[in-house]
């Protein structure tokens, strides 16, 4: 048995260390440690609520828009208002522009590197790549023999130059790289695309948000880009960079990951990167102005055991946190505490003196969050799945057809392929359906132009956000006192997926899904590589918590 | 708040290097670093980029960086220099915020192309490698580019619990101990963002974490590029300039005059209304339907010295004045402490607003007026750097 480190993980948010075990090239166990602190909720306290979003958004710069969102709502309902109707449209309009551009910038520059060699690019034949790609799209994305043959010499003078800068030291040639040479080029030039195409989805959001990352229009009560979208030539620049964005999605990134899902298949089949097997979503974008959480795009459920039969109703209060292997104290670790209430104190026991993770003691700066007890995957394949089992007919039909055109079960979603497979089709469903929010908007301004809902802020109040950031299930919780923050609470995608064992030492959703895993080459992390970011790391949206110990409040839980 | 010290202007812009000096300093980049790497001019022919815009974009760049027209030729050579001097960019405590603001230049074409090709040896956002050959690649760029490579730190450095609350890589070693050895042997060490430049959120009160900027944190000279993120072309422009002079550029509290001698009140699109006493009162109402002035909602353009107005974001697609939320001083020190709350003036601003004495209680109890003294055009810039330096960390948050 072997124990390895891999840190940093890299393309990834923030710091995460995974420790595994091996018998031979097999893992046995695995340990996810967040590597990194910063206290952002300690540092809420005390400030004007209506400080909270532009704070919290710093959490994170790659899910830039999520916490601002978020917390906005959080803030709203402990005020006891909605925005008008134009002001919810432009949030869903910014999230899931947000959404498309990050799972683009996820599939084609953090995580494709995984399943696409570089290296063997150089040796296909164009001509080749270019009947590839339309087996995949009837229309695939710059994908003619002449431009993939220029893309190919442009890459062999690059690898010739010697310096490779962040290729360098790549895992190329490993077995586990399965894709010929021609699809190689062929994702490899669609990535040289992404970097143009992300582009639009941070002008949208600056068009509307000021500037991206970190857009700057929320408030409080609305959103403060009035005079833009009184201006038809803008509304004209976000509906066209909208298109751009659905086109690339569905004539790059959906073929693409039909090409690697054709030829990874097996490990999906095979469940390589399963994981727990229950999956979580909180729900987001609300489609309706009374803010009916039962009327969202995207729905809510549970999902337990991998039974796509049954969706149980998601019920916040059920969501409590660990710290028993976490850098935390609790008065009784062998329980879980309701993250709205818990008491939180650091407690850090450092790395073992061989330099390991204490994987038996505390081991990470992320809680271990568990809904009824039980651990949870959050995310794109969360969402999905419980859209799919929801009956929700746009996913049903992207689902289907793609299991369809695959020649593979449902099960075969159960694994690090489904999860990117998943994070497409959701790209693909959320970019079909943000023009029709840009109608909705115009048609909603033309009989109510207000963005703002006055409000005066209470001395005391609770309230909550819940939503879904690209990464999965986000929820904010704060209490007001004297007009301050009195506590805040955020309960993050990244927690769910990344955090440690809990009290009965049942694994977090990345070390399930990691033990059994077999390595090609044991000094060649790519697997755990590939399934690792299959989740989307964001560790420094994961690290939140921080609260002087005190008598435990008294929360409205919901 | 504590009171204001007095204004000082910041010293005039540098005169121009030696053009005869900056022509051998690229010769010799030229002979170590010529060879390897993308050359430039294949980017641009593959992005579509002719050769006439882009030497309209080395005199903008010129230009911008108040540099004499002499100069085009060198800054234009600098610029294919840029993508093959090794760049080390070390993410510590921080929200990857700022790398992602390198993948949206707000210049179009040019400035984002020499970003992405940047030689990152070592940037864990993008590179192939993890764990202990991701450890290589820095080791390697470090011995063999020794004194050669730039580093560009992103976040700020956790100094309590003795650097503990950030390990990095397979020894677990803490960002404060790697970012002073890859500072050590660094040509230059760029603070990008807020972060790095002066602290972050994280660093706001309590500071649970004791983050320091690296400046700070480390003991040395960095150059600075502050903003929640910065404007990426301020990055391009700083590393061309660090590339024509080898030496930090003029500097205005720290940051490159170049880009942060300007107030973006002073380059304000609604300063107009602000002028004529036009102020949206409340969100979403007619003077914000009408671009109004946002003063009265908390802007800090006036305290704020950035090129947010004039570059725009997102290769120009707006900027936050222009969507309808104030500035919230965010290339400022301890901007999150010092100008909360961020929906209101600050009490003591030093901005008087014409025609509305008494309106607010809050905006008239300010003390100068801006109208007709020049001095004020300079106004917190100074004034920040000197007054934070006592308060941070103080824990109070500021009452109206």
């Amino acid at each position: 048995m072997a124990r390895k480190i891999i840190d940093p993980i890299t393309r990834i948010e923030g710091h995460l260390r995974i420790e595994v075990e091996l018998d031979g090239n097999r893992i046995v166990d695995a340990w996810s440690s967040g590597m990194m602190f910063r206290g952002i909720e300690a540092i809420l306290r005390g400030r004007d609520p209506r400080d909270a979003p532009l704070l919290t958004q710093r959490i994170c710069g790659v899910c830039t828009h999520v916490h601002y969102d978020v917390a906005t709502w959080a803030v709203e309902d402990a005020i006891g208002i909605k925005p008008p109707p134009a002001a919810r449209i432009v949030r869903n309009l910014i999230l899931g522009t947000q959404l498309v551009q990050d799972h683009l910038i996820h599939f084609y520059h953090l995580h494709g590197l995984d399943w696409v060699d570089v290296v063997s690019a150089l040796s296909a034949d164009p001509r080749k790549a270019q009947d590839l790609a339309h087996q995949f799209a009837d229309d695939p994305w710059n994908a003619d023999a002449k431009h993939l043959a220029a893309v190919k010499g442009r890459l062999a003078a690059f690898v010739e130059s010697g310096q490779l800068g962040p290729f360098a030291n790549g895992y190329w040639g490993n077995p586990s790289y399965k894709l010929p040479p021609e699809g190689n080029l062929l994702v490899a030039s669609h990535y040289l695309d992404a970097l143009d195409v992300q582009r639009l989805g941070g002008q949208v959001l600056a068009i509307l948000g000021g500037k991206e990352p970190h857009t700057q229009t929320l408030v409080v009560g609305g959103v403060t880009c009035v005079a833009d979208l009184l201006n038809p030539k803008r509304i004209g620049d976000v509906l066209f960079r909208i298109r751009k964005l659905g086109e690339f999605v569905r004539r790059a990134y959906i073929p693409d990951v039909l090409l690697a899902g054709s030829v990874y298949a097996d490990e999906g089949l095979a469940g390589t990167g399963r994981g727990i097997g229950n999956y979580l979503a909180y729900g987001a974008y609300p489609l309706s102005d009374d803010l009916d959480r039962s009327k969202l795009l995207m729905p809510s459920g549970v999902i337990l055991g991998g039974d796509l039969t049954r969706v149980h109703p998601f019920d916040p209060s059920k969501i409590t946190e660990y710290v028993t292997h976490s850098w935390y104290r609790y008065p009784d670790e062998t329980r879980g505490i309701s993250s709205a209430e818990g008491v939180t104190d650091v407690a850090y026991t450092d790395l073992g003196p061989d330099g390991h993770v204490q994987g038996d003691g505390k081991y990470s700066w992320l809680k271990a969050p568990r809904y009824d007890d039980a651990p949870m995957e959050v995310g794109p394949l969360a969402r999905v799945l419980v859209a799919y089992a929801r009956g929700v007919p746009e996913v049903k039909a992207l689902v289907d057809g793609t299991l369809s055109r695959l020649g593979v079960p449902a099960s075969v979603l159960f694994s690090t392929l489904g999860r990117t497979a998943a994070r497409a089709l959701e790209t693909r469903w959320v970019a079909d359906t943000l023009p029709g929010w840009v109608d909705e908007l115009v048609a909603a301004l033309k009989v109510d132009d207000r963005t703002f809902t006055p409000y005066t802020l209470p001395r005391e109040a609770v309230g909550f956000g819940l939503s879904e950031a690209p990464r999965g299930a986000l929820g904010h919780w704060l209490r007001i006192e004297d007009g301050r923050i009195a506590n805040y609470q955020c309960v993050v995608p990244t927690t769910w997926n990344a955090g440690p064992r809990d009290a009965a030492g049942n694994r977090g959703a990345y070390e399930e899904s990691l033990v059994g895993t077999e390595l090609a080459d044991p000094d060649q992390p790519l697997e755990i590589l590939r399934t690792i970011h299959s989740f989307d790391p964001c560790i420094a949206c994961a690290v939140h918590v921080l609260r002087p110990s005190g008598p435990s409040r008294a929360y409205r839980v919901l | 708040m504590p009171k204001r010290p007095p204004l000082r202007a910041p010293r005039s812009q540098r005169t121009a290097p030696p053009l005869d000096r900056v022509e051998r300093r690229l010769d010799r980049l030229d002979r170590r670093f010529g060879a390897s790497g993308l050359p430039l001019d294949e980017l641009l022919a593959r992005n579509g980029v002719s050769r006439r815009e882009f030497l309209k974009w080395s005199s903008f760049m010129t230009a911008a960086l108040c540099l004499p027209p002499a100069f085009e030729r060198a800054v234009a050579r600098a610029a294919a220099l840029a993508p093959r001097v090794p760049v080390v960019w070390l993410h510590l405590q921080e929200c990857t915020g700022c790398t992602e603001s390198a993948l949206r230049s707000a210049y179009p074409g040019i400035a984002e192309l020499i970003l992405e090709y940047l030689s990152f040896d070592y940037h864990e956002t993008i590179m192939a490698p993890a764990g202990h050959a991701a450890e290589k690649s820095l080791e390697d760029t470090l011995s063999k580019h020794r004194g050669e490579y730039l580093c560009v730190m992103e976040g700020s450095i956790p100094t309590a619990m003795d650097g503990k609350y950030l390990r990095l890589g397979p020894a677990g070693e803490t960002g404060l101990s790697l970012a002073r050895r890859v500072a050590a042997d660094a040509k230059a060490v760029i603070a990008i963002g807020h972060c790095a430049s002066w602290g972050g959120p994280q660093s706001a009160a309590p500071n649970p974490t004791g983050a320091r900027p690296v400046h700070e944190a480390l003991g040395i000279r960095t150059i600075r590029i502050p903003g929640c993120p910065y404007n990426s072309v301020s990055l391009v422009g700083t590393i061309l300039n660090f590339l024509l002079v080898g030496d930090l550029p003029a500097l205005a509290d720290g940051r490159p005059a170049w880009a942060y001698a300007k107030r973006i009140h002073d380059t304000c699109p609604r300063r107009a209304h602000f002028d004529a006493g036009e102020f949206v009162e409340q969100w979403g109402d007619e003077g914000a339907k009408r671009g109004f002035c946002l003063y009265k909602m908390g802007c800090k353009g006036p305290y704020t010295w950035n090129n947010c107005n004039e570059m725009g974001w997102n290769e120009a697609a707006s900027f936050p004045i222009r969507a309808g939320h104030g500035c919230i001083g965010c290339s400022e020190n301890a901007f999150w402490d010092q100008m909360a709350p961020l929906e209101k003036p600050l009490a003591d601003g030093g901005v008087d607003i014409p025609f509305v004495r008494g309106v607010e209680g809050t905006v008239d109890a300010v003390g100068w007026a801006l109208v007709g003294g020049a001095a004020a055009g300079i106004a917190a810039h100074a004034a920040y750097s000197g007054l934070v330096k006592g308060t941070r960390g103080s824990g109070e948050n500021r009452e109206e």
